[in-house]
């Protein structure tokens, strides 16, 4: 029996071989680190059941349940989706896509990240592509879901602009900003120097007087890498303002990596062979809707 | 710098966050609606997050002051009883 087991498809399924002889530890898929109640129940019986009555959390949000019978696959397969629950993926394609709570949840939020993710993962999960390839948002700069890990990050930020009529010089927002970009004038007046500005958007939410307008924007960082080589994902086009701008800047990157990348390659390795400056004229094209 | 009047003071600069928030706003709560409180708060992560906090909280920030110490102080206006 054990022979005729096709490794590579079941790693597509999220199957990883355990070093016990003919057990896998079965990765599910989770998008932005939510998964209902009725999933867990689900993975627990399953866990239980099939397993030896535990689960493991990967470092990227994912769930895995080990010690699954090659022989009880099928059966498995069918009782998770019953619950809603799928499998994972392993090998070269997208990855579980990852997301901290965002705005919705968390009060430093500048962008939806959950849903942000759940958009990312509609349009890319499962991608076949020369190898791994992670996303991963990230609501604000406190960077809790560390964008710059993933081939592609997305942290969300404020383009500001600073209303001096509604300013009642409080000074709150010269000590909540952390990159001293914020000073005020004789007049009381705040002045803001947007060389040392980061998007944080901390004037923004500590002003009581409404004194910024502001917009929610997508920094996006490319080629991060955080395994046997570390590299940060670099930053290339400025903070992008909406949407769909943000995806077509997306699609230009995985273009370029199922275009250039040699098979088992990762990004930050395909940019080094190929050479940054392609990479960044692609980008930018893409960013200004070429 | 001009002075705000104010009915109650609370001194955190002998807490840590996230006691600070917690310090003032046990305070806050003891208030009138309409009172005025001077906080006063240590550089660094207090004077960065406490007036947000306290914002939050639906309170009205009137004013932060420097005291030229190594500390500030915030004068909040009670929002609610
Ligand atoms: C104004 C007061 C507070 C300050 C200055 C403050 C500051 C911070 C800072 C800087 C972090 C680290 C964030 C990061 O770098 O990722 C943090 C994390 C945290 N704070 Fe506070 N905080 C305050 C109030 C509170 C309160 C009131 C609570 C709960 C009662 C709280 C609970 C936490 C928890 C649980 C974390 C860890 C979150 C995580 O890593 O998952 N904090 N806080
Ligand atoms: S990154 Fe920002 S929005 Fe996301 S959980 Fe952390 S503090 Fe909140
Ligand atoms: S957005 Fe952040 S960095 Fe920029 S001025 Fe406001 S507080 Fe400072
Ligand atoms: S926090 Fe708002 S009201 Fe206070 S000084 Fe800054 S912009 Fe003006």
């Amino acid at each position: 029996m054990a022979e005729q087991i096709d490794y590579s498809s079941l790693k597509k399924g999220g199957f990883m071989r355990q070093k016990q002889k003919g057990f896998f530890s079965l990765r599910l898929a989770v998008v932005g680190g939510n998964l209902t109640a009725e999933n867990i129940k689900t993975i627990a019986e399953v866990a239980e059941k099939y397993g030896h009555g535990y689960v493991h959390m990967t470092s990227r949000q994912g769930v895995e349940i080990p010690f699954i019978n090659f022989n009880d696959i099928e059966e498995v397969r069918a009782k998770l989706l019953e619950g809603g629950v799928k499998p994972g993926v392993c090998g070269p394609r997208v990855r579980t896509v990852t997301a901290c709570q965002g705005s919705a949840i968390c009060p430093s939020g500048c962008i939806d990240s959950y849903e942000l993710a759940k958009e990312f993962d509609e349009r890319y999960f499962g991608r076949e592509l020369p190898h791994k390839f992670k996303f991963g948002v990230t609501g604000c700069m406190n960077n809790c879901l560390k964008s710059e890990e993933n081939d592609l990050g997305v942290k969300g930020g404020y383009i500001i602009d600073y209303k001096a009529d509604k300013c009642i010089s409080c000074g709150v927002c010269i000590k909540a900003c952390r990159e001293g970009a914020l000073s005020l004038d004789d007049n009381g007046k705040v002045v803001l120097d947007t060389s040392k500005c980061n998007n944080c958007g901390r004037c923004v939410k500590s002003c009581p007087a409404d004194s910024w307008d502001y917009e929610p924007g997508y920094i996006v960082s490319f080629g991060g890498l955080f395994g046997n080589q570390i590299y940060k994902g670099e930053q290339i086009v400025p903070i992008i303002k909406d949407k769909e701008t943000l995806f077509r800047v997306a699609d230009a990157a995985i273009d370029f990596f199922d275009k250039h990348a040699n098979a088992g390659e990762r990004f930050r390795k395909t940019l080094q062979r190929v050479g940054e400056e392609e990479f960044r004229k692609e980008i930018q094209a893409a960013y200004e809707g070429k | 710098m001009a002075d705000i009047a104010f009915d109650e003071s609370v001194d955190i600069t002998d807490k840590v966050c996230p006691l600070t928030f917690v310090k003032a706003k046990v305070t806050l709560d003891e208030l009138d609606d309409g009172q005025i409180l001077a906080i006063r708060m240590n550089d660094g992560e207090p004077v960065q997050n406490v007036p947000r906090s306290i914002k939050d909280e639906g309170h009205q920030i009137l004013k932060l002051d420097d005291n030229g110490d190594g500390t500030y102080t915030l004068y909040v206006k009670k929002v609610g009883d």
